[in-house]
């Protein structure tokens, strides 16, 4: 009756996936790693909730943040409403108050932007995001004004099956039972008419009125489901955080989701899974390493933009498919010998943007009015010649060999991929 | 006697100053397949567009099985029955043959936006698009992109979306255009199929098409109809010889 509802394959992968996510905080046990679990953990829903507008149903918002942090703040000021009154199962429910802000903000503002698709709807969500992020400021009774709303999620001292959600490691437990139920939820969307038809809308509006659907209609209805789970997200995120800011649905929160989701790839239901965990473990591990890291993430967006616009995903999908057809062998020795080129044109960026920020930024990092920054471990002079000509010498050679080996790569590339197409057909 | 399917009368359309459709009255029969032809710019594939509510008109009035659909949508069109095929191709590009087809049929089958239903539980709508994807001959291409499918392939499956949601007036613009002898004949057959019962209207430039296929012929020229009748009666209308002047109706 129901075929594939759980194939074997794919509760394997859901199962794993789930094992993997409860396993984590068991082997990695420092805090530093289960906060930025944590943090992925939102992110995921988040930007699986983005790629049901950008990837799905074809809408570009630069709004999204939006329906997160009105669901952050609603959950916020819920939890403080009830205090004493709610205790830890309650909290633990909360998200889904988050969800029902997100969802009705949703049914609000979509009313106005799915009027149309394409640009237009693009240009009306940056509007209307940047009026809620000034509304945000103009309302402190309401949004905190810049110190934001504050809370506790641990409730009296009750606590349901020995969970009080106070240490980090329960929180974590609690959103990874969220992301994992919001996980497949979305997913299953993508495989019902709604889902399927929001898939038609994208590739062709007009064709789909012919077939008797009201594409306004369907992106309405998809940015309200979207809106939803972007407010779980941002539930989590209140609980997680303990502090909401107007800084949650704001232009740069909405920013971010657009990259996690198209870095990760917009093509593929994983793709934004991808992303949230790779920029998340970007902004923190690199963000923690150099106060440059914002420059890093550029030059990581624009290589995927150029080389991969289709996202991480697509790549994982090209090198399956050549795995299936036999033919990833034929590439890998090409793989492997573009990677040390590409290693030394890193180090030699590396070299010259640390020491380019450390120079223009005055922030040596080393102490004050130093003239020395460290890099790589290594400890350099700024007024010095020799750093910034070994630098750049080492760029000059990665960039010249990369460019290369490369290019044999891109030769040994196209011959696989016609190889793999010509077995296509 | 039941209203006709389509009934147009007095329809003008204006694109700014020029007069594109110059007042044209037209009955469609229930269940007979009517030919539109008529030299190029003559507004043929404009008046689809009126009829399926595609563009707007400025004057006039159109019905569709006895029922007046002046200011309907197209997909509210559709819902009454009326579904149209494109002389430029026009599908879901990203998505499979078999993915087309059951998108086509969805609304049609009463699933609306339901999103909390599997598609795969849906046998209907499963069985419906299989049947439609062997009626147009892809069955073997059912996991294929439509997006890189063959321009012949691509026709075929522009014809299956218009016929998969049932709907029994059919508009079909330029189906055999740019198709090789051997496509054509393949078309016909496939049009001539999947539309029995079913009342058919089409824009065919391929008069072997047109006098293959049509039970009557409306012969459009700058905005009018200068004639319909049965094929042997426009092949010797002198106002048709005028207008298709240098061309010939006479190969089959």
């Amino acid at each position: 009756m129901n075929p594939a509802l759980l194939s074997r394959g794919r509760l394997a992968v859901w199962g794993g996936c789930l094992a993997l996510a409860f396993a984590l905080p068991l082997v990695l046990k420092s805090g530093f790693v289960i906060s930025l679990l944590c943090q992925i953990g939102i992110m995921v829903v988040f930007s699986l909730s983005y790629n049901m507008l950008l990837g799905q149903t074809g809408l570009l918002s630069f709004g999204h943040a939006v329906y997160y942090g009105l669901g952050a703040f609603a959950t916020m000021h819920l939890l403080n409403a009830i205090g004493k009154g709610g205790g830890p199962l309650t909290t633990a429910l909360l998200p889904f108050a988050g969800g029902l802000a997100g969802l009705a903000a949703g049914v609000l503002l979509g009313y106005v932007t799915t009027r149309k698709a394409g640009t237009t709807f693009a240009m009306i969500t940056l509007g209307i995001g940047e009026m809620v992020a000034a509304c945000s400021l103009m309302f402190p009774a309401v949004f905190g004004g810049e110190g934001g709303v504050s809370g506790n999620r641990v409730v009296g001292k009750e606590t349901v099956l020995g969970f009080s959600w106070g240490p980090q490691v329960e929180m974590y437990g609690l959103i990874v039972l969220w992301a994992f139920a919001c996980t497949v939820a979305m997913f299953a969307l993508t495989q019902t008419p709604l889902g399927r038809i929001a898939n038609a809308v994208r590739d062709n509006p007009e064709r789909a009125e012919f077939v008797g659907y009201d594409t306004e209609r369907v992106r309405f209805l998809m940015v309200i489901l979207s809106g939803f789970f972007a407010g779980i997200a941002g539930g989590l995120s209140a609980l997680n955080y303990e502090i909401v800011t107007a800084e949650t649905l704001n232009a740069h929160t909405s920013g971010v989701v657009l990259l996690i989701a198209f870095v990760g790839g917009i093509g593929f239901f994983y793709g934004p899974i991808i992303g949230a965990i790779l920029v998340t473990v970007m902004q923190i591990v690199i963000g923690g390493m150099t106060h440059a890291w914002l420059l890093y993430f550029g030059l990581f967006f624009l290589f995927m933009v150029l080389v991969a616009p289709g996202g991480i995903a697509s790549l994982i999908a090209v090198q399956r498919a050549l795995w299936q057809a036999g033919l990833f062998r034929r590439m890998l020795p090409h793989y492997l010998a573009v990677a040390l080129p590409v290693l030394v044109l890193l180090a030699g960026l590396v070299g010259l943007i640390e020491l380019g920020y450390a120079l223009l930024s005055g922030d040596a990092g080393v102490g004050a009015g130093d003239t020395a920054t460290k890099v790589l471990g290594m400890q350099l002079h700024l007024n010095a010649p020799g750093p910034w000509l070994t630098a750049l010498a080492v760029t000059g050679i990665g960039l010249m060999l990369t460019r290369w080996i490369g290019g044999r790569l891109g030769v040994a590339w196209n011959a696989t991929l016609a190889t793999l197409h010509g077995d296509k057909q | 006697m039941t209203s006709p399917a389509i009934r147009i009368q007095g329809l003008k359309k204006n694109f700014g100053a020029s007069e594109i459709i110059r007042g044209v009255d037209l009955d469609i029969h229930r269940g007979e397949r009517h030919a539109i032809i008529g030299p190029n710019g003559a507004g043929k594939s404009t008046l689809f567009h009126l009829i399926s509510a595609r563009l707007p008109f400025s004057s006039g009035a159109i019905e569709l099985k006895g029922e007046n659909v002046v200011g309907l949508k197209p997909f509210q069109i559709n819902r009454k029955g009326l579904s149209r095929s494109f002389q430029i191709t026009n599908i879901f590009h990203n998505l499979s043959v078999f993915e087309n087809l059951r998108c086509a049929v969805l609304w049609s089958l009463g699933y609306r936006y339901s999103f909390w239903q599997r598609l795969a539980s849906l046998k209907d709508a499963r069985l419906r698009a299989e049947q439609v994807m062997e009626d147009i001959g892809l069955g073997k291409r059912r996991d294929t992109p439509a997006g890189i499918l063959s321009y012949a392939e691509q026709r075929a499956l522009e014809i299956g979306i218009t016929i998969a949601s049932g709907a029994d007036v059919i508009l079909l613009d330029e189906p055999t255009a740019g198709m090789s002898n051997t496509e054509t004949e393949e078309a016909v057959a496939l049009i001539r199929r999947v539309t029995e019962g079913k009342t058919l209207v089409m824009v065919e430039h391929d008069m072997g098409v047109v006098f293959g296929l049509a039970d009557r012929i409306s012969v459009l020229v700058y905005g009018q109809i200068i004639a319909t009748d049965t094929p042997a009666a426009i092949r010797c209308n002198a106002a048709v010889q005028e207008a298709y002047l240098g061309t010939s109706l006479n190969h089959d």
